[in-house]
């Protein structure tokens, strides 16, 4: 949470306390300012304004707050800490560093009333000028490198709400965020941090239209229902049907420059163990900790709801931050229902009246706003940059009917429907292929053609068609049984099979499985293409189909996956299909 | 502390009083009737000049001329290692006719959130000798798994089964001190008959010695179930991380608790939620659930098993549902099967435990353990599924792979499932069993096995294979 915020304006006093929702009356305030409530000092923001009466979500927990404790505003709205020292980190709904409060607290609990800078202020960077003395920068404008990571440059830019103009004075060398590196001939000076409101998008120039894949290493997902960089996609399912590992997987093997994870509102044991494996596991781009380039910020289901409601705006604001950098930024909300249900919460303490399902007539309207950050954008700098945002949707009892699920379904283009028939025949990843849906195929698909394959939209458009095809004929052999069949449907029965089996499934926690490249996606279901017309011709000639099926090499077509030099493996096992096919007639 | 006689309302579980002091959010109360009558009760709702407050014993017998005193301080747990043997009413006062507690602390019973960043991920096994969990569904230390079940079924039975039978491996390798293993059972509405099964169990058992029980019961106060498993948390809370003991809490019935919620919600004149539940339920479940984990740098653990009747048997009700969102996956009690007289009667089919993955394989449990489960898993699946299709075409229609297929899902009902709720199976019995029940099948069906675990593990005899390249021919 931002440091400078400290102007103190005219404290109030508490008139009434239920849970996170705090009034407080005689307080000077505006909308959204963030206060401090009580003897401990509680961080709150105002949120609601009637007469001398002021309504605040806090932060944390008031358990023992009472009425008559006073309540200091900041003047300031709830902002977050923009600089080096954002990656490999892991903060709470409100950024405040997880680590840095364990410290403080000298507890494994967290407590309440303490404060933290979210980026470290006297630790000292190595600032690298890409500016001299008489240049003309603008706003946006980048003035000097610092290495964040070993991943990643931090690029030091001209904040947003500054003007520009020629600079006067440049620094190289150490240096903490507050101090001044660049210094403009208005007087203006460039320090390494920046603060942003979270409720507001950082500005750009425009929007365009992504043309690029944000490449998973899944092969449902690139295969089938591919994301942009700068797209969205909602990820809905019940419980136990794979929206977090999904998401991790996600959070893994993405090609996205930076990752912000934001777990808003889960289990703690989920996040300890991104807090535990990132560190550990490898970029798939550049073999650096995957933590090198991910900010994880974490407000488990138990900690305060308000800071719930948050969390995933300061997760945004960092991706933007970035965003403007020139990277491409994938965010991870998970899980945007929770954040509904936060919402849903203080709405419902305010008393205001409620729309579908209890949740405030609003929810639509912020949820668009959320998903509307995210795009591949022209910067104010020149750049291009994109945030990705995929949010993860918990509806009740699973079904999709539900508020938060249709009305995120109206914003994004991207459906990954997980599937709980599918997860408890431990089919994973259960992305149901009959319901989920990418609109970003065909802008996509030139991407494809040119790195991977010039047939690959025609070689997804056959595997779709097949497995459509198996869903028809699954209905019928549910009445008849299989062997009812006439023969050349048996075998589109069997070669959907192999699609799903082999193709859709994708063990995450095999360690060659787990990330798949376009380039293995492609050659797999080419085998499964060969053994398709292999097997049809040998029909015509008039093989049985059981013989057909029983052919030693074809489940070897499941062992793809798991191999690692793909290459040789499916060329042999191409033509071991094609050979003991053809010998049958 | 001053007392005041100025009930202004008095509304189901809710007094209303008029105060001339600042009183704090969740402070504790006590109302003395003018019978002299001493109730106990918590701040819901402060603001100046009147506060709500929630009585845990219900307010019949207050009138407005009660006195009400405010105690200046939130809910406290009074622990103490001695607790262990000791059994307590639903707000932690002795009921076993024992000496008092002299508490070492007094702990708030409000627990703060575990700093995600301090917790350590769960990932030791903890072998409960049930198949249907260790084989397919493991429980490790500090998860929370909840057993959904519905009413008349064996859930008890099995919630014994588990406290009886988990054992702690570190204690058996000998290796050092290790840590002592306690249970804490909360029990929130359930019938005095229920509860004397569970205390028969224990002192049967002798596991009474190693344990902390909370009696709440139908009759007791409603309300009183929204403090009890807070108390129950603590205790564990304190004994795992204070004191290193591998605790396992199971609390029963999670359903009772939610309707005490609920009742409370509705005296308030609160805007529902799905059902009439409050709004809120999932932060509240959560501040229950969460409390399960392992704390780095710290010896001990709390595992927790609550156990919750779905309402109509149905998962999509808000209790079940809110808690499959926060607990670590849920073990199905299945009327079917218990109607065929499986014991226990677990589905594992939607059962799901989400901490497995990273508890077993080698050097946890056993290599070939994870690509078993999954096999299993997609065998016992396809099985079900063609036991509808047998009811409409009968078995002679279906081809000789799809009967392997009966036969597994049939065999695996009656061997691997019903071991009966008195059988401690160890993990490599479990995992045997399996592999007898997967040699059913050709290994060219075990497309989710390692070819090594074939090699090393199935049965050439059992007749999966021969019959399979017979039907080839």
């Amino acid at each position: 949470m931002s440091q400078t915020a400290q102007t103190v304006r005219e404290d109030g006093i508490i008139s009434s306390v239920s849970g996170p929702v705090v009034t407080a009356r005689d307080l000077d305030a505006r909308m959204n300012d963030v206060v401090y409530v009580g003897d401990e000092g509680l961080m709150g923001e105002v949120i609601e304004i009637e007469g001398d009466t002021t309504t605040i979500q806090v932060y944390e927990e008031t358990s023992g707050i009472s009425p008559g404790e006073p309540v200091e505003s900041t003047g300031e709205p709830l902002s977050v800490d923009l600089g080096p020292g954002l990656l490999d980190t892991i903060y709470d709904g409100v950024q405040r560093p997880l680590d840095v409060l364990e410290d403080k607290m000298g507890s494994p609990y967290l407590d309440r009333g303490v404060d933290a800078p979210g980026i470290e202020l006297d630790k000292e960077w190595e600032f690298e000028p890409e500016v001299e003395e008489g240049d003309v920068v603008e706003t946006g404008d980048v003035v000097g490198i610092v290495e964040e990571t070993v991943t990643i440059d931090h690029k030091v830019m001209v904040p947003p709400d500054y003007e520009g103009g020629e600079v006067v004075a440049v620094e190289s060398g150490s240096f903490t965020v507050d101090e001044t590196v660049v210094e403009l001939d208005n007087g203006e000076e460039v320090q390494m941090r920046q603060e942003w409101p979270v409720r507001e998008a950082r500005p750009t120039v425009e929007k365009k239209t992504p043309r690029t894949p944000l490449v998973s290493g899944q092969r449902i997902l690139d295969g089938l229902f591919p994301i942009a960089k700068g797209g969205t996609a909602a990820i809905p399912g019940p419980f136990g049907s794979g929206k977090t590992v999904t998401q991790h997987q996600l959070a893994k093997y993405a090609d996205a420059d930076i990752i912000i994870y934001v777990g808003c509102g889960e289990r703690g044991n989920e996040m300890t163990e991104v807090i535990d494996d990132f560190p550990e596991l490898e970029d798939p781009s550049t073999g650096n900790p995957l933590m090198a380039r991910t900010s994880l910020i974490a407000n488990t289901s138990n900690m305060p709801v308000a800071a719930r409601e948050s969390c995933v705006y300061t997760g945004i604001t960092i991706a933007e931050f970035y965003r403007d950098m020139g990277y491409d930024v994938a965010l991870m909300a998970d899980s945007t229902s929770r954040w509904a249900e936060a919402m849903r919460e203080i709405s419902s303490r305010l008393e205001e009246m409620p729309g579908e399902e209890g949740y405030p007539a609003y929810l639509a309207a912020r949820l668009s706003q959320f998903y509307e950050r995210a795009g591949y954008f022209e910067n104010v700098n020149g750049t291009e940059g994109s945030v990705s945002a995929i949010g993860a949707v918990s509806p009740p009892g699973g079904d999709f009917s539900e508020p938060v699920t249709q009305n995120t379904l109206r914003i994004v283009k991207t459906f990954w429907a997980l599937d709980a028939d599918l997860a408890e025949r431990r089919h994973f990843p259960s992305i149901n292929w009959n319901e989920s849906y990418s609109l970003y195929k065909d802008q996509l698909d030139p991407w494809f053609q040119d790195e991977v394959a010039d047939d690959w939209p025609e070689k997804r458009q056959w595997a779709v068609d097949v497995l459509d095809e198996e869903t028809e004929l699954q209905e019928i052999v549910q009445l008849v049984g299989k062997d009812a069949l006439p023969e050349d449907q048996q075998l589109t029965l069997e070669v959907a099979r192999y699609l799903r089996e082999a193709y859709l499934q994708q063990n995450a926690f095999h360690p060659v499985d787990t990330y798949c490249p376009p380039e293995k996606t492609y050659l797999m279901l080419t085998t499964i293409q060969t053994f398709n017309d292999e097997a049809f011709d040998a029909l015509e000639a008039g093989v049985p189909v059981d013989e057909i099926i029983d052919i030693d090499a074809a489940p070897n077509i499941n062992r793809i996956g798991v191999q690692e030099d793909y290459e040789e493996y499916v060329d042999e096992l191409k033509s071991e299909i094609t050979e003991q096919l053809r010998s049958l007639y | 502390m001053k007392e005041y006689q100025t009930i202004t309302e008095i509304s189901g579980p809710l007094v209303y009083a008029e105060v001339d002091e600042a009183i704090g959010y969740d402070e504790i109360v006590e109302i003395e009737t003018a019978q002299g009558e001493t109730l106990r009760g918590q701040v819901l709702e402060s603001s100046d000049g009147v506060v709500a407050i929630q009585v845990f014993e219900g307010t019949s017998g207050i009138d407005q001329h009660a006195s009400v005193r405010f105690l200046g301080e939130t809910m406290k747990m009074p622990v103490t290692e001695d607790l262990l043997g000791r059994v307590l009413d639903g707000s932690g006062r002795p009921i076993d006719g024992g000496p008092d507690i002299v508490p070492d602390e007094r702990q708030d019973i409000v627990g703060a959130a575990i700093n995600p960043y301090s917790r350590e991920y769960p990932e030791e096994f903890i072998e409960t000798g049930v198949s249907a969990i260790d084989g397919m569904n493991t429980l490790v230390r500090g998860q929370k798994l909840p057993i959904f079940s519905s009413s008349g079924q064996p859930h008890s039975e099995l919630a014994m089964q588990i406290a009886r039978q988990a054992s702690v491996p570190e204690e058996e390798e000998g290796e050092g001190e290790g840590s002592e293993f306690a249970v804490i059972f909360g029990a929130m509405g359930i019938t005095q008959e229920e509860a004397n099964e569970f205390m028969e169990d224990f002192e049967r058992t002798g596991a009474l010695e190693r344990s902390v029980v909370f009696m709440n019961l139908a009759d007791d106060p409603a309300v009183e179930r929204t403090v009890t498993p807070r108390m129950v948390l603590t205790t564990a809370e304190y004994l795992a991380f204070e004191k290193d003991y591998h605790v396992l809490v199971i609390l029963t019935d999670m359903t009772n608790y939610c309707e005490a919620l609920r009742e409370i919600g509705a005296a308030r004149e609160e805007v529902p939620g799905r059902r009439g539940y409050p709004g809120y339920m999932y932060t509240d479940l959560a501040q229950l659930y969460e409390r399960a984990g392992r704390i780095e740098g710290r010896e001990g653990s709390v595992t927790q098993i609550p156990i919750l009747t779905m309402p109509g048997d149905d998962d999509t009700h808000p209790i079940p549902d809110l808690t499959g969102y926060i607990t670590e996956g849920q073990i199905y009690v299945d009327p079917d099967l218990n109607s065929q007289g499986l014991q226990p009667p677990v589905n594992v089919l939607p059962s799901l435990s989400r901490l497995m993955d990273d508890g077993i394989g080698e050097g946890l449990t056993r290599a070939d353990h994870g690509d078993v489960s999954d096999q299993m898993y997609a065998a016992y699946a396809e099985g079900e599924d063609l036991r509808d299709l047998v009811n409409i075409v009968g078995r002679e229609a279906l081809s000789e792979r799809d009967n392997k297929y009966l036969d597994f899902a049939d065999r695996f009902e009656e061997e691997f499932i019903d071991q009966g709720f008195e059988t401690n199976r160890e993990l490599e019995e479990t995992l045997e069993i399996g592999w007898d029940l997967l040699s059913m099948l050709p290994k060219e069906e075990l497309n989710r096995v390692d070819e090594d675990f074939i090699e090393e593990y199935y049965r050439e005899d059992a007749g999966g294979e021969t019959e399979a390249e017979a039907t080839a021919d």
